[in-house]
């Protein structure tokens, strides 16, 4: 089997600032293969967002990678020059961000941001670069394209935005979409139409996907894998299907008890007690262990390795490796 | 399952059953508080200054600040001279005293040293009329930093005072106050000033002689009036803000609906929430009007002759420039020494407890 | 658009019919008046300034008429030379308006450059260095600095000749009057240019694979101008008074120094003119800075 299109290894991003050393991201790896869809599920500050900035190497003043590779086609992004780096960037790795209202540069007009986007990586002229532009906002659903084109953003709504958006990260034909939350700032309505949107357009244009957002409920039907995060680490991976009926980290249980729509109706909803880590002072062992129910002594000395649970699911949780431990020592009389 | 030995530490083989069983007890609640490393829970004012001390450059500026107050405090009285007072020894007017260098003694200074007495030095040397320079510096400083530190006050008593109830009280009355803002904000406040100050210098004329107010003169009460009357707007326009911002919060709501009166929601709610922005606010005024009474001496609407500040003495300075240019130093270094503590220390209050302020 | 332009000039010229409001009544509160007898020098000009002040008439009236006068571009004449001020007015400023003009272009000119500069290359030494000189420029008066100038390279060093009327050298004049604004407009851009470059639109613009100085001079340096658009009217404001002590300093003979020797003279019509003539202009800039900084910014809605 050839290698996956993107290989994440063991990256590490951290935000060097006056009292220390915001550790962002720890140490993770995921493949991502042509096609597929990847969910990344986490809370605020989980490190959902650096990640997909790390991978377009855009990360805020003064976030770096400080080690781990990201290898897109076998080569390296992390080592990549700035110039290599910009034919990768909205060409073959595109994204879309959070908040349409903020994410689009307010004094040019959607016609002038969607036109720069294409002459930048095709070899299209500004004649042929318009029909493109217009092409896509009518791919992605605008509303009377041709007047929109000359419009300025603040003249447009939200789901209007989001959908501009789209239309530039795909007007390259990219290999990799990022959507960094592409939902969250928008109605309900509009999640769910800009949700199947994305789908479309994924069975037309054949790219893939990582689609990060801390609504578990959101992803379900679309994702062939999602990885979980806690704290700049990966603590639960697996098919949509085991994450949600077979959540073997005591985290992602929280998360789907913290679901309005997947708890069951007459249950209560039970949030996760207590705040997330504090980045600049990681504890030792799991990040999440002083919130966790199920936590051991262990739990807050040893960090969890991650093991498999089945083929299609891995668990960094010392819970499992508790029970798994259980299985082989007391099987038989468990059995029995 | 292997036997556990307390002296060995266990390997950390996830998956093998070497595992020390006992580490697979749950964690107490105690033992899971002491792992959430948090940073110290502190309170907002705490965590402020805790930042502000870690700005090298605005604890400097406090440092200077104290420093700059302790001796324009202290230095009156050590030194023997006063700031109106032409230098004699023992009792007899020296002509040669005049426009001396620093650190230096009149001829009837030398022989009274000579003859055994203890003379002062003159720190800074002595003006063109023979008055000691340092203590006059001195004084200037003190004035200067009154000055400053007073009429930041005038500006944020009324600042404070009609923001409030501009932003507190809303509607019709806040469209009507806000216009008035309007207005006075668009009129050029330092021409405002230079009329104001000729005009009130005029017409308060001989009205203050006796009071407390005499030995700063007409010009300064008219630049104490004029900040009152006109530098307040940008105060009223800042804390209104704050107000209708704070305002619609939920906790002011919830406050509300539990029948809590418009005082104690300003004092217990909006005022705590407000203060720091209002705070720092004030001291980057002090630097203003300290420039401001240095504009207005250089154009000869400054304090009353002999009452020196920072601004009439360097403006007095420049006629003698070329012979005696430290006299224009030390004022000047003065001016430039308060200004940039207080802008230091307004931008290290403003990053310690306001870092959305920036603009 | 319209709306809000006609609101603005509406405002611009309520508030130059309230300085003149204020300037004629602050005058007339002045013990004997403005143009008391004692103060004008000889009786023909006592004479011209009844006539011209129509000061036999109820005030409220001399004030109408006297607003009339201004319109027509009649400031009536100065108590100390007898001249009309509209003369002298029309006279000095224009080398004012130059000194100003010159000194508003070099100080917006450097402080964009600088500003961007520290901006972009922030917690690096250069960035240090504009702070650390823009920090200690802020906090020097400006006729302090003026004083300095001229000490240091006309007298001691004399590489640039004092200024007079044979040899208008204006270089340390414009310099002396740049300065502060200059360090306000450096430390403006860059504190706006940090806050456009934190901007999402300017993280999807390098997620484009835009390069980098296309990032900052198209997406980033449009949108970061923005604020110090709304510093233009402030900042010649701050010209002309600083325009006052700088022309006094370096004995320049514009509109400044005239207005200073007025008001040391207490020649009541020419401080009066002069107010109302440099506060008009004031307000007129600020207006028109208004007015740019809503022309130039789509996202502002016009309510």
């Amino acid at each position: 089997m050839a290698n996956p299109l993107l290989q994440v290894k063991n990256l590490h991003t951290v935000f060097p600032i006056q009292s220390g050393e915001v550790r962002a991201v720890n140490g993770i790896n995921f493949n991502l293969d042509r096609g597929k869809v990847l969910g990344i599920v986490g809370e605020s500050g989980s490190g959902k967002s650096v990640t997909a900035y790390s991978i377009l190497r855009i990360l805020d003043y003064p976030g770096n990678i400080s080690q781990g590779e990201i290898l897109y086609e076998n080569e390296d992004i992390v080592r990549m020059s700035p110039g290599e780096m910009r034919q990768i960037r909205g060409a073959r790795i595109s994204i879309i961000f959070q908040d349409p209202m903020t994410s689009l540069n307010p004094v040019y007009t959607v016609q002038n941001q969607l036109v720069e986007a294409i002459l930048l990586h095709t070899k299209r002229d500004r004649k042929q670069a318009k029909e493109r532009a217009l092409e896509m906002l009518q791919l992605v659903g605008v509303n009377e394209p041709q007047k929109r084109l000359k419009q300025y953003p603040y003249q447009l709504s939200g789901g209007m935005r989001q959908r501009v958006m789209i239309a530039m990260a795909l007007a390259c034909e990219p290999d990799i979409l990022i959507a960094d939350e592409p939902t969250t700032a928008l109605d309900v309505t509009i999640q769910a139409q800009i949700l199947e949107l994305m789908q479309e357009l994924k069975s037309k244009l054949g790219m893939a996907i990582i689609m990060i957002t801390h609504d578990l409920g959101v992803i379900a039907e679309m994702c062939d894998e999602i990885i979980v995060m806690y704290a700049g680490r990966i603590c639960e991976r697996g098919t949509a299907e085991e994450i949600f009926y077979n959540p073997r980290h005591e985290y992602t249980k929280g998360l789907l008890r913290s679901i309005p729509n997947f708890a069951l109706s007459k249950e209560r909803l039970t949030p996760i007690a207590g705040s997330p880590v504090d980045l600049l002072n990681m504890p030792r062992g799991c990040a999440f262990a002083a919130r966790c129910d199920a936590a051991m002594k262990v739990c807050l000395t040893e960090q969890p390795e991650e093991i498999s649970i089945n083929e299609n699911h891995k668990a960094s949780c010392w819970v499992n490796v508790r029970d798994t431990a259980a299985e082989g020592t007391e099987g038989r009389q468990a059995n029995g | 399952m292997s036997s556990y030995n307390p002296s060995v530490p266990p390997e950390k083989k996830p998956f093998s059953l070497q595992l020390d069983p006992r580490m697979f007890e749950p964690a107490t609640a105690e033992e899971k508080e002491q792992h959430d490393v948090m940073r110290e829970s502190t309170t907002f004012f705490k965590d402020g200054l805790r930042r502000l001390f870690k700005n090298p450059l605005a604890v400097l500026s406090l440092v200077i600040l104290g420093v700059l107050v302790a001796v324009i405090l202290i230095a009156p009285l050590i030194v023997p001279y006063g700031y109106s007072q032409i230098i004699t020894v023992n009792g007899k007017r020296d002509r040669t005293a005049a426009n001396m260098r620093p650190l230096t003694y009149s001829t009837l200074e030398q022989e009274a040293i000579e003859a055994g007495q203890y003379v002062f030095p003159h720190i800074f040397g002595t003006d063109e009329i023979g008055r000691d320079y340092f203590i006059r510096v001195i004084y200037g400083a003190r004035v200067s930093l009154m000055v400053g530190l007073f009429a930041s006050l005038i500006v944020l008593i009324i600042g404070l005072l009609y923001g409030s109830v501009s932003g507190y009280v809303g509607g019709k009355t806040d469209i009507v106050m806000m216009r008035v803002v309007d207005i006075i904000y668009s009129l050029p406040d330092t021409l405002m000033v230079i009329l104001l100050s000729v005009v009130l210098g005029q017409i308060l004329g001989d009205s203050l002689q006796g009071t407390v107010f005499a030995a700063l003169g007409n010009n300064m009460i008219s630049m104490f009036v004029v900040f009152g009357l006109l530098y307040w707007v940008g105060m009223a326009r800042l804390v209104r803000g704050q107000i209708l911002q704070i305002k619609n919060n939920e906790y002011v709501l919830a406050a509300r609906a539990l029948g809590a009166g418009p005082g104690r929601i300003i004092r217990k709610h909006i005022l705590p929430n407000c203060i720091s922005v209002i705070f720092i606010s004030t001291a980057l005024q002090v630097p203003n009007a300290i420039f401001v009474e240095s504009f207005l001496s250089f154009i000869g609407l400054g304090v009353q002759a002999p009452m020196p500040s920072l601004g009439s003495l360097a403006n007095l300075a420049r006629s003698a420039l070329q012979i005696y240019p430290y006299k224009m130093l030390f004022p000047a270094l003065g001016i430039c020494l308060i200004v940039l503590s207080f802008n230091l220390l307004g931008d290290g209050l403003r990053d310690a407890f306001d870092p959305k302020l920036r603009r | 658009m319209l709306k809000y332009s006609v609101k603005r000039i509406i405002l611009a010229i309520v508030t130059v019919f309230i300085i003149a409001l204020i300037t004629f009544f602050a005058m007339n509160a002045i013990p004997g008046g403005p143009f008391a007898k004692e103060k004008a020098p000889e009786a023909a000009v006592q004479a011209v300034l009844e006539k011209r002040f129509n000061l036999d008439k109820p005030v409220g009236e001399q004030f109408f008429l006297y607003l009339g006068n201004l319109l027509r571009g009649d400031f009536g004449i100065s108590l100390k030379t007898g001249r009309e001020i509209s003369t002298t007015i029309f006279e000095s400023f224009s080398i004012s308006a130059f000194l100003g003009g010159m000194a508003v272009i070099l100080s917006l000119f450097v402080g964009l450059i600088l500003g961007s500069t520290a901006a972009l290359m922030r917690n690096k030494w250069p960035d240090r260095i504009i702070i650390f000189l823009t920090t200690l420029f802020v906090a020097v008066p400006s006729f302090i600095l003026a004083t300095l100038l001229l000490l240091i390279f006309s007298y001691v060093l004399g590489w640039v000749k004092v200024w007079s009327v044979a040899d208008q050298n204006y270089l340390l004049p414009i310099i002396s009057l740049a300065l502060y604004p200059m360090a306000y407009i450096t430390r403006l851009t860059k504190s706006s240019m940090l806050d456009v470059l934190g901007q999402d639109y300017i993280r999807t613009a390098r997620a484009k694979g835009v390069k980098d100085w296309m990032v900052i001079f198209k997406h980033a340096l449009r949108n970061a101008l923005i604020p110090v658009i709304t510093y233009v009217g402030p900042l010649t404001a701050y010209i002309m008074t600083g325009s006052l002590v700088v022309e006094t300093v370096f004995t320049i003979g514009g509109l400044g120094s005239k207005f200073v020797t007025g008001i040391n003279n207490r020649d009541y019509p020419m401080i009066m003119g002069t107010t109302i003539f440099l506060a008009t202009l004031m307000v007129v800039m600020t207006l028109a800075s208004d007015l740019l900084y809503k022309a130039v910014d789509p996202k502002i809605s016009f309510d």
